[in-house]
């Protein structure tokens, strides 16, 4: 079947299987490879993508289910001139981040987040980041990058 | 992990889901959000030929008053059932309990009817539906509705009172602006699937108990509920809660952990909403 998704602001359009999962269609047929594949089950966030500007679990959502919407990926956060985006330069900052595995599923729950909850307390960043797993469990720096940039306003 | 083949096809009606399930037959299963369906049919526990997308159907997205009950269309999102000022003042359970479910980024995709159609016995709403005495509107071929009570909906393991033609199109509970009511759930991580769960609400003199895991189907806790209704004390009630469950052992808990677990789930509900 044809889906056509615009993806970090450009329309891509491509035949697919209706079975290709949305993170296989990022990652294997536009080669956007910044979204992880961690545990394939819904559970642990490392492909965390916005879907309609939603956070949302693209090993669990089909390509099928996308046509027509937008997403964003990690590489679409910064912009064109290499400028990170205020999150990603929060993780920087904050070190926020170890391995790095779950960084790109962080920064995507993260941004999701304060735009549904500008100025989190501590609690709710923690909440808000229940389906994201850190292996390193980092999550103290996790947090603290994301209350840092949600301090600066950091939903741009 | 990869689903096998399937067919797609997109509606957006609820005349065209139910012109597709007549086509197909039990070979099509609907697929609203996909976090119950898509994991099954990625283990290759569920491999339908055809999947019928009903997951942008807006006419089945809403949340609104209808005489003395709320009525929530059966594609309203987890997000959107957490975050509805209409079901904080009127079924603050559901609301709450909502908002429980796994975890953002499901809440942003799951919907309340793709939960309750699935029927599964660890799923946290299911529970809510039954202790608040909800009902189920049924579409069929022909656009006829028929309702079906929660506690007559989950006949078996996975399975409902939904035939293969039929759309679930709306979820019905009752208005209990002052009732009191607790849900109650242990998990390992955050995320996780309830071990067991206890769902309570005491309106007016009667108590409506549910439990989460401790069987094949989602499932009331009638022995407790009957023991308050002849004065029975909290703790005496509690200690039937296990009575009609049959709940199994897995790798999180046996049987026996399973019962205990919901005795002082019950218990421990039974005490939030009473105060």
């Amino acid at each position: 079947m044809q889906v056509s998704i615009n993806v970090n602001g450009e329309q891509r359009s491509h035949e697919v299987e209706p079975r290709l999962l949305l993170v296989h269609f990022l990652r294997d047929v536009l080669g956007l490879t910044g979204t992880n594949v961690g545990c394939d089950t819904s559970s642990c966030g490392a492909c965390t993508v916005h879907l309609d500007g939603e956070a949302v679990k693209s090993c669990t959502v089909l390509a099928a289910q996308a046509d027509g919407l937008a997403v964003k990926t990690i590489e679409g956060m910064a912009d064109a001139d290499g400028t990170l985006h205020p999150m990603q330069r929060s993780f920087q900052e904050n070190h926020g981040l170890q391995c790095g595995f779950c960084t790109p599923g962080m920064v995507m729950a993260a941004t999701s987040l304060l735009e549904e909850n500008a100025n989190p307390t501590e609690r709710e960043v923690r909440e808000g980041i229940e389906g994201n797993l850190c292996r390193c469990t980092g999550y103290h720096n996790i947090v603290q990058a994301i209350l840092a940039a949600a301090a600066e306003g950091g939903r741009r | 992990m990869i689903p096998a083949a399937f067919e797609y096809e997109r509606v957006d009606s609820v005349e065209g889901a139910l012109a597709a399930l007549a086509t197909h037959g039990d070979e099509a299963k609907l697929l609203a959000g996909g976090h119950s369906l898509l994991p099954l049919m990625k283990l290759r526990f569920a491999t339908p030929s055809v999947l019928v997308d009903v997951g942008r159907l807006k006419e089945l997205s809403y949340i609104r008053e209808d005489g003395d009950e709320i009525a929530i269309g059966a594609l309203t999102r987890h997000l959107d059932v957490e975050t509805s000022s209409l079901l904080k003042e009127q079924a603050p359970i559901l609301a709450h309990a909502a908002g429980q479910v796994g975890d953002p980024q499901v809440r942003h995709r799951g919907t309340l009817g793709g939960s309750l159609a699935h029927g599964d016995p660890a799923s946290d709403l299911p529970a809510v539906i039954l202790a608040l005495g909800g009902s189920m509107v049924i579409t069929g071929q022909g656009g006829t509705t028929r309702t079906v009570a929660a506690t007559d909906f989950f006949t078996g393991f996975l399975e409902t009172a939904l035939a293969p033609d039929e759309l679930l199109t709306e979820v019905r509970v009752p208005k209990v602006p002052g009732a009191g009511w607790s849900f109650q759930k242990l998990t390992k991580r955050a995320q996780d699937w309830a071990i067991v769960g206890a769902a309570v609400v005491r309106s007016n003199g009667s108590s409506g108990i549910a439990l989460v895991n401790m069987g094949s189907t989602p499932l009331r806790a009638s022995a407790a509920e009957a023991a308050l209704a002849s004065g029975a004390s909290v703790a005496d009630a509690a200690a039937v809660a296990d009575q009609d469950a049959s709940p199994s052992a897995d790798i999180n808990a046996s049987e026996e952990y399973r019962r205990h677990l919901a005795r002082v789930l019950v218990r421990r509900g039974l005490e939030e909403a009473s105060k």
